[in-house]
């Protein structure tokens, strides 16, 4: 896992329309990366659904929060329409999980993120951090906020 | 905007929705839920002290922000608990003409459940669960707590 002071790796994506979206796009601002295993998953759901409903308050602490998986952006369009989350995912698909596993987040045998939230700070340097014990459980809302306060 | 960070669950308040004695058991729920309907009998059927406190998860769950105002309304005219059996117990009838007659049929006043079910009052109430229920670090639904999630200062007045 990317350890937090450092320089947050920085990537482009494309995002669930095709278009490109960089990590340095989102400098003066803070940026919640939220990395999961799969669209579709149960837990995944779970895990966006929850994060739309308090989508809100993490804007108003001047926060984005963007999902990344190493989905396809077709995949992530038609997980974005079934949830009915606004939230951006991006794209790690090719070569698959590059930006996973330079935050330390990918997982070898099944090739997947783990469930991994890093917050990036302003400058870009990683601020925060949270791995799941495994990926089948989820952080609540709740521990973003902590980080945030 | 609320407070989102960490805290214990709060214990049961007067304005907790509140069914049986004994052993305190507090529910979060979401009543557009498939597993939450799924394990509605076994947790009413607990020997206990239920309550039971909102968790809609809309985006999940389209109507459920509509259920559980439906369910605070006809609290209001004292049959919470009898709303949510009829909801959990036929989840495929959920739109309004199916909420009035689930209304009708626990003798509601139609009029006064309708103005409560969309009211700001009753959102506020719905979502004060929720934050609190954010807050305790509830991530999937039905969740359930016991005494000892309490602060420790709370578990002996319960």
């Amino acid at each position: 896992m990317i350890a937090v002071g450092e320089s947050a790796p920085d990537f482009t994506l494309r995002d669930q329309d095709g278009e490109e979206v960089s990590l340095a796009d989102f400098r003066g601002r803070k940026v919640m990366l939220v990395f999961y295993p799969f669209d579709f998953s149960p837990v995944c759901s779970d895990q966006l659904s929850l994060y739309q409903e308090v989508k809100p308050e993490i804007e108003e602490k001047g926060v984005t929060l963007v999902g990344v998986s190493v989905d396809s952006p077709y995949a992530h369009k038609a997980f974005q329409a079934k949830l009915g989350v606004d939230t951006t995912l991006l794209a790690d698909f090719e070569p698959k999980g590059e930006v996973a596993r330079a935050y330390g987040s990918y997982i070898d045998g099944p090739g997947m993120a783990n469930r991994t939230l890093v917050l990036v700070d302003e400058d870009g340097k990683v601020a925060w951090t949270y791995e799941s014990p495994n990926p089948g459980e989820f952080p609540g809302a709740n521990v973003i906020f902590d980080a945030l306060a | 905007m609320a407070d989102l960070t960490s805290a214990p669950v709060p214990p049961p308040g007067p304005e907790d929705h509140v069914r049986g004695e004994g052993e305190l058991l507090i529910v979060y729920a979401d009543l557009g839920c498939a597993h939450c309907a799924a394990a509605w009998t076994e947790i009413v059927g607990r020997p206990g002290r239920l309550v039971f406190r909102h968790f809609p998860v809309a985006s999940k769950h389209p109507r459920a922000p509509a259920l559980h105002a439906a369910a605070e309304a006809a609290g209001r005219q004292g049959h919470f608990f009898a709303m949510v059996d009829s909801l959990y117990g036929d989840r495929g009838h959920v739109d309004d003409p199916h909420l009035w007659r689930r209304a009708e049929e626990l003798g509601l006043d139609l009029d006064r459940f309708e103005a409560d079910r969309r009211s700001d009052a009753v959102a506020q109430r719905v979502r004060r669960d929720f934050t609190a229920g954010i807050r305790a670090g509830v991530a999937r639904t039905p969740a359930l707590f016991g005494v000892a999630a309490l602060r420790p200062e709370d578990r002996g007045r319960v």
